[in-house]
């Protein structure tokens, strides 16, 4: 079978199932792709030809087993989610040579659901970033334009699945790390409600914003992920035990009839890139004509959103971060002679400019005469942009409107940090909120040809419902491409 | 909002972090604009806000106080930049 990399996760889990195509065939067509496309996307840190290929002999002697939904499909995982004995870098110098002992839960789950890790993605330095600019071993290309970032901070995971070089890949989204990559790259990015998954093996950035979710070529594909990383977990004290409902009952209906979508005011106005607005606005006219009701919704707090984001996850990165110490794991300096200069300079030496400058400003901002002005008053406004969104969903079912106000932007374009920051604005309130948002690619935008992804935030725990309206709108979209490489 | 290169290195310093004054320069012109930006929050009322420092609101997760061993010493000390198949070895202390 020719061209096995143009199928979706849904369609190669089906032909694996049925012996159409031997694992060895799944594993190796993403492999040829990855030696074809690599030069020019350089999405993957880590390749695992050698335990992908053992691991597929072995499959394809056992044979198929229809109770692992997943069973014989290569799949990616983000560099920041420990694998039992493949290097684990989280895209840090600080940890080039970290090799776990242990699977994250996630990885656990997709390794028993039959998956087949096959590569690690890179990414911003310790998920820090927005472009995958601050991966501290290379930049990783737009597979839609080379010249152009694929987002970030997961842009691995997203140019790997845009590229076809595996089925789906596990990406993490602290502020829009996955919705974004994502909407840059054409492809569909799911943030499940915080609690969801289990983070347990997932290397912390902000502990109260991480989560992990799919990144897929379809909205089914990525019910289907779900479906297997969703659960309680003994060892994540903050993953919810609350049932886990079939996220693929709710797809393939024909209608959006008595769903009431909410188009916040604040994010369809000014600053929006014309391309960017008429793709979405498009889309959202094919809701309508599919029965959806809009409304227009107010969330008048999302000028404060970036303010509030980036104190809370720079003060939780700077505590989290506080465990490279050159002890335990990671780069040491071999050479200083006391403890206090071993400390100061393996982590001088280890983290990049960009974790660098947040250790020290959420240092800054939780220290003593300024932790009320900054990181209390942060956390305060973090409730009433709840509250925003509890109003909002009184009138409408789910939350429309743009991932990012532009598509994806030329590599070098963001120098300055906090312009690189503003590029959160849309996505940032989910996380704060907690709540569960998507990205869905909804076409090509008029000027630069980039894929533009509409998002979707809903209450906590609705992604059944949200895959479900995705899901109608995805098939009654125009077909999205894949890109030309 | 104005930051010196000196505030920048003691809060480096704090932060087990050791920078070049070129760094330190760099650092407190971006530092000052970003928390100049964050200032904005000034603007809202939140006297009467009970802060919200995660989305999850739980009391203290508990389980059973049981004996479990999910890892060796070998591998916990199998990363570790300097061992002796015991311990975990530092520079000297004091």
């Amino acid at each position: 079978m020719s061209e096995l990399y143009t199928k979706t996760l849904t369609e190669m889990a089906g032909l694996l199932q049925s012996r159409e195509v031997t694992v060895a065939e799944a594993v190796k067509d993403c492999l040829d792709r990855i030696e074809a496309t690599e030069p020019t996307v350089k999405a993957l840190i880590t390749v695992m030809s050698d335990e992908a290929l053992k691991q597929a002999e072995v499959m394809d002697q056992e044979g198929p087993d229809a109770s692992k939904p997943l069973w014989g499909v290569p799949i990616v995982l983000k560099d920041l989610l420990v694998t039992k004995g493949t290097r684990t870098t989280c895209g840090s110098k600080i940890l080039e040579n970290f090799v776990p002992f242990y699977d994250g839960t996630a990885v656990v789950r997709l390794r028993k659901a039959g998956a087949v890790i096959i590569g690690k993605a890179n990414m911003d330095e310790f998920a820090m970033g927005s472009s995958t600019e601050n991966s501290a071993f290379f930049q990783t290309s737009n597979p839609w334009d080379a010249d152009c970032v694929p987002g970030g901070s997961s842009g691995g995971s997203g140019a790997t699945v845009a590229a076809g070089q595996c089925f789906a890949a596990l990406g993490t989204d602290t502020g829009g790390s996955i919705r974004l990559p994502a909407s840059f790259c054409g492809i569909v990015g799911l943030k499940p409600t915080y609690g969801r998954v289990s983070r347990f093996g997932l290397i912390a950035y902000g502990s109260s914003l991480d989560q992990i979710g799919p990144m897929t070529r379809s909205v089914e594909d990525s019910a289907r992920i779900l479906q297997v990383l969703a659960g309680h977990d003994p060892n994540d004290s903050t993953s919810v035990d609350v049932p886990v409902p079939d996220y693929l009952v709710g797809l393939g209906r024909n209608s959006l009839e008595g769903t009431t979508i909410g188009l916040p005011e604040e994010y369809w106005g000014k600053g929006l890139d014309n391309e960017v607005e008429a793709a979405c606005k498009a889309a959202i006219a094919k809701a309508e004509a599919l029965g959806a009701k809009t409304v227009p919704v107010k969330m008048a707090l999302t000028d404060y959103a970036i303010a509030t984001y980036y104190i809370i996850a720079m003060a939780e990165a700077s505590s989290n971060l506080s465990r490279f110490d050159g002890v335990r794991f990671g780069h040491r300096n071999k050479d200083a002679e006391e403890l206090i200069d071993m400390y100061t300079s393996s982590r001088t030496e280890g983290f990049g400019d960009e974790v660098q400058r947040r250790i020290i400003m959420g240092t800054y901002v939780l220290s003593s005469g300024y932790y009320d002005a900054y990181y209390n008053k942060a956390a305060k406004v973090r409730r009433l942009l709840r509250e925003d969104f509890e109003k909002a969903f009184e009138q409408c079912d789910i939350i429309a409107g743009p991932v990012c106000p532009t598509t994806a932007f030329k590599a070098g374009d963001k120098a300055d940090p906090l312009q690189m920051y503003l590029m959160d604005i849309f996505t940032i309130s989910a996380n704060l909120a907690g709540l569960p948002g998507m990205s869905l690619p909804v076409g090509l935008g008029g000027d630069s040809g980039m894929p533009v992804g509409l998002q979707f935030m809903g209450p906590a725990f609705s992604e059944a419902e949200m895959l479900s309206v995705a899901d109608c709108l995805e098939r009654n979209l125009e077909p999205m491409p894949m890109a030309k490489l | 909002m104005k930051i010196t290169p000196e505030e920048v290195a003691k809060v480096a310093k704090l932060s087990r972090l050791d920078l070049p004054k070129e760094k330190l320069e760099l650092f407190a012109g971006q530092l000052g604009d970003i928390l100049g930006y964050m200032e904005k929050l000034g603007e809202l009322d939140t006297d009467n806000v009970d802060p919200m420092y995660s989305p999850v609101q739980h009391t203290t997760v508990l389980r059973k106080d049981e004996l479990k061993k999910d890892y060796t010493r070998e591998e916990v000390l199998s990363n570790a930049p300097e061992q002796d198949g015991k311990f975990f070895i530092v520079p000297k202390i004091v």
